[in-house]
């Protein structure tokens, strides 16, 4: 008898990593003009993995696609699951029309977190450009719900108009926490607004870390983080201390479609998180 | 008829090779091999040996391909068509699964259906070598594809030695021919011999299940002759090998290269067609669409194969990263050659020079590589198949 | 306050870093303590640039007014920041209004005073300059990143 032909008879393939499960919309938060939260239960029976601070799920809104979202609530928190998404396209103008009840694919979670454990320690600095703020967030709760690991912990953020500034209420919180230092700038505002105007890595030369035993962790569109890691870098921090988090156009978060190739890397299972020195050679190259 | 138990060598007179096709067919789903259509050798349905392309040989240049019938009467005088095993296991497109709605209700069922047994006649080592990277990319790199691994459980693979590589050809070079050594498990592996007034092929078994298999085989003792007769045709094979390319530190080369001027020049002649990806046979890249019935009622995640040279591949909000028909050169060449060492621990390209003939206006990735190793070359390959 | 505490505070601000104690003297000598409350201007769009300011602390705005649209924030400088170049070249006027956003310390050095001092002695006005252009540089970064919509743009397409 000859094996193969045995095998036939063998049902398809284990559980395919590219199907999603149907959460459920508890609810939709608006957070500015053109971002909001999307607040999701898992189908009843489904035992969610834990995530970790800095990873992402697919997002499939049925009849629209598929798009790649990180998550941005507390990781201690594993009742409902938070994506925090900027209205930018087909996907995720369809998950902005979600209402409490709407079914949403997900899948997850992904991806290479930001290393909290290894920061113990250390001052920890956040920076987030945009809607790079969501992606830092899980990591954020972490090192507040573990303070005493972790020196000074900063946070500066760079929004581009007071409008565009995300999860405002949470931002006063932590700005009145003696424990925390928040900075947050806009690109442009009316005399009204109080707070600074100018971009993010303005910041940086005055931010209170200590340079020898720093890890800062940036979010935000590439150009900024390029920008951002030049002035943490002048401030003396070395390389080896930075992460950024990186983006490329993602079709299957597995490892499989290619399309997230950045040199050597699969940004989908190598990152999104880098240290950056393991990224830089790349980042400075264009159009890789 | 001699029947020979338990052998790991033999010999089957060619007029035994319609035994093997009727056995493999008793013991599998399908049976494909190579086949003329639409004036190129495909991997087919074939049921008997008068579907075999017998006598055809097939010419290969950059940009250039085509058959014409030859003097000899060899069932594998040829080399490789546009087809490879990736189509087989990794099909060009294949729906994963589909949602039923209604209301906000949604039910997901899984769309792949569990595939037959698969044997295939005629595989070539280079293709042997691409599969076992394919396994790499979808078996052993994190995530299992269970799409591809239930396609690849179910092959039972005869190879084929290549005694007459195309002008196309690299694989000695690349260490993935023109015997078959290492590279996936097969399952049998057929060296085509004619002399002496012979004309049949050395047999050897790869497998326990290839074992089996030759004990249902009218095959004879082969004796010293013949497997001196297979070296010999080896090493002349690897010496006539129309192309070549210098692996030693390849990856650094390539590197240390991402702004050499020569991909100006690829990059002129390149049309973006996507032809090379489409036929190598280890390119992986994917696209899953959505598809929606007319009524809303349902929708399909369908997975296609894709391209790096198409603009859309990396499109992210606000723009593309890789604009420029060069930086989609430099990519694909780059990750052939260079990260897919990175990521996989071996080079992603097998020598098979599909990319050559296949490329409409003669790209050929030996000659580029060598322009970046500041190597003399060769405007064309030689001719010898 | 007298002429002479000024003296260890220019020294120690970074802007003035390595500038010798004979050229930092010379500076002490056009300069003067101010103070801005909330909401004052230290300077206004169009009038004369006769001065430039050093933040000791406080929080001042540089703003435009835009017509039909009211002022627009383009920046906020801080404790150690620079405020205006205008008074380097001609017309020496303010190109923008600069607003104390609270009780705001400063040291401003008159223009006049400076740009007699760096005529008559060169090294001066070389040691200026080089520190002015290289705030200026910084300046026009911030600003073009400002232009490309840092935090909205094409998360990553460099260059
Ligand atoms: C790891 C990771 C984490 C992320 N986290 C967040 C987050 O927390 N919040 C957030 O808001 N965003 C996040 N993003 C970005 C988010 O994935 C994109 O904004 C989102 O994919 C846009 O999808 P869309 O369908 O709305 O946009 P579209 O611009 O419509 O694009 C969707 C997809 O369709 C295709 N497509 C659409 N239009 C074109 C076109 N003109 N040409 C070619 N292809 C096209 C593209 O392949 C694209 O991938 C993250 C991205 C990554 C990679
Ligand atoms: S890159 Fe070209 S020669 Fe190499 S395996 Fe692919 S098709 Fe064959
Ligand atoms: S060369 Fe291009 S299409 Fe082929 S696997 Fe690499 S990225 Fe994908
Ligand atoms: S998103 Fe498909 S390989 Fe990374």
């Amino acid at each position: 008898m000859i094996a193969a032909k045995e095998r036939t008879k063998a049902a398809a393939g284990a559980a395919d990593p590219m199907r999603p499960e149907l959460y459920r919309v508890q609810r939709s938060r608006r957070e500015s003009s053109d971002t909001f939260t999307l607040e999701l239960t898992p189908p009843r029976g489904y035992k969610p993995t834990p995530f970790q601070p800095g990873q992402f799920n697919m997002l499939y809104m049925p009849g629209v696609g598929e798009c790649a979202i990180s998550i941005s609530g507390d990781p201690a928190d594993d009742g409902v699951l938070l994506h925090t998404t900027r209205v930018v396209g087909t996907v995720t103008r369809a998950l902005n029309g979600c209402k409490a009840g709407s079914r949403v694919g997900i899948r997850g979670p992904y991806g290479a977190p930001w290393p909290v454990a290894e920061a113990e320690g250390n001052d920890v600095v956040f920076v987030a450009g945009g809607i790079g703020l969501a992606p830092l967030r899980p990591a954020i709760f972490h090192v507040l719900a573990h303070r005493r690991q972790y020196g000074r912990i900063v946070l500066l953020y760079g929004a581009r108009t007071p409008e565009d500034i995300l999860f405002k209420p949470m931002l006063r919180k932590w700005s009145s926490r003696l424990d925390m230092d928040v900075y947050v700038t806009v690109d442009r505002a009316e005399a009204g607004w109080r707070g600074n105007v100018g971009v993010v890595t303005n910041l940086i030369k005055r931010a209170p870390f200590d340079r020898l035993n720093t890890t800062a962790f940036i979010c935000g569109p590439e150009i900024m983080m390029h920008y951002t890691v030049l002035e943490i870098l002048g401030r003396g921090v070395n390389e080896k201390g930075i992460y950024v988090s990186l983006e490329r156009n993602m079709k299957c978060a597995t490892g499989f479609c290619g399309h997230c190739q950045m040199g050597p890397f699969f940004v989908c299972k190598d990152g999104p998180v880098f240290r950056y020195d393991k990224v830089k050679r790349w980042m400075e190259i264009r159009e890789l | 008829m001699t029947r020979i138990k338990d052998i790991a060598t033999a010999y089957l007179p060619a007029e035994g090779l319609q035994a093997l096709i009727d056995t493999l067919r008793q013991h599998h789903d399908r049976v494909l091999g190579p086949r003329v259509r639409e004036q190129a050798i495909r991997y087919e349905t074939i049921s008997s040996v008068a579907d075999l392309p017998r006598g055809v040989k097939d010419e290969h240049e950059g940009g250039r391909y085509r058959l014409h019938q030859g003097e000899e009467a060899t069932f594998f005088g040829f080399v490789v068509g546009p087809d490879s095993l990736k189509s087989i296991v990794y099909p060009p497109r294949l729906t994963l699964w589909s949602m039923k709605r209604s209301g906000h209700e949604g039910t997901i069922e899984d769309q792949d259906e569990p595939v037959g047994s698969t044997a295939i006649l005629g595989v070539r080592p280079c293709e042997l070598a691409a599969l076992a990277v394919q396994d790499k990319v979808f078996l052993g790199h994190g995530f299992e594809d269970p799409h591809y691994r239930q396609r690849r459980e179910r092959l039972f693979l005869v190879a084929v030695e290549c005694l007459q590589p195309g002008a196309h050809c690299f694989c000695d070079s690349m260490g993935t021919g023109p015997g078959v050594n290492g590279g996936a498990s097969w399952d049998l592996a057929l060296t085509e011999l004619v002399g002496d007034g012979r004309h049949g092929f050395l047999v050897r078994a790869g497998s326990d299940a290839g074992r089996e298999m030759m004990a249902k085989l009218p095959l004879e003792q082969a004796g010293d002759g013949l497997e001196k007769a297979r070296e010999t045709a080896l090493a002349a094979a690897a010496k006539s090998m129309g192309r070549t390319l210098d692996t030693d530190g390849l990856k650094k080369t390539l590197y240390d290269h991402v702004d050499h001027p020569h991909w100006e020049k690829v990059a002129d002649r390149c049309l973006a067609c996507a032809n090379c990806t489409m036929v190598c046979p280890t390119c992986f890249c994917s696209n899953t669409m959505e598809e929606t019935a007319l009524d809303g009622s349902s929708a399909a995640r369908t997975r296609v194969w894709d391209s790096c040279f198409n603009l859309d591949f990396t499109y992210i909000h606000g723009g593309h990263v890789r604009r420029s028909v060069k930086s989609r050169y430099r990519q694909w060449m780059t990750h052939k050659l260079a990260s897919w060492q990175d990521q996989f621990g071996v080079i992603g390209c097998v020598g098979c020079g599909r990319c050559i003939t296949w490329c409409p206006v003669g790209i050929d990735i030996t000659r580029e590589a060598a322009v970046l190793q500041g190597k003399p070359t060769k405007t064309s390959g030689r001719t010898t198949s | 306050m007298t002429i002479h505490d000024l003296e260890p505070i220019l020294r120690e601000h970074p802007f003035f870093n390595g500038m010798s104690d004979e050229h930092v003297r010379i500076l002490v000598g056009c300069a003067k303590n101010i103070r801005c409350n909330e909401g004052d201007f230290f300077c206004r769009f169009g009038k004369k640039a006769d001065e430039f300011y050093i933040i000791r602390n406080g929080k001042v705005n540089i703003e435009i007014d835009i017509p039909q649209q009211g002022s627009m924030t383009i920046q906020t400088l801080e404790d150690g920041d620079i405020v205006g170049w205008s008074w380097l070249f001609p017309p020496y006027k303010w190109n923008f209004d600069a607003r104390a956003l609270q009780l705001t310390r400063a040291i401003s050095l008159d223009a006049d005073c400076l740009r007699n001092k760096c005529e008559l002695d060169h090294d001066l006005g070389y040691e200026l300059m080089k520190r002015f252009s290289a705030m200026m540089m910084e300046r026009l970064q911030a600003t073009r990143l400002q232009l490309l919509d840092f935090y909205a743009g094409p998360a990553g397409a460099k260059g």
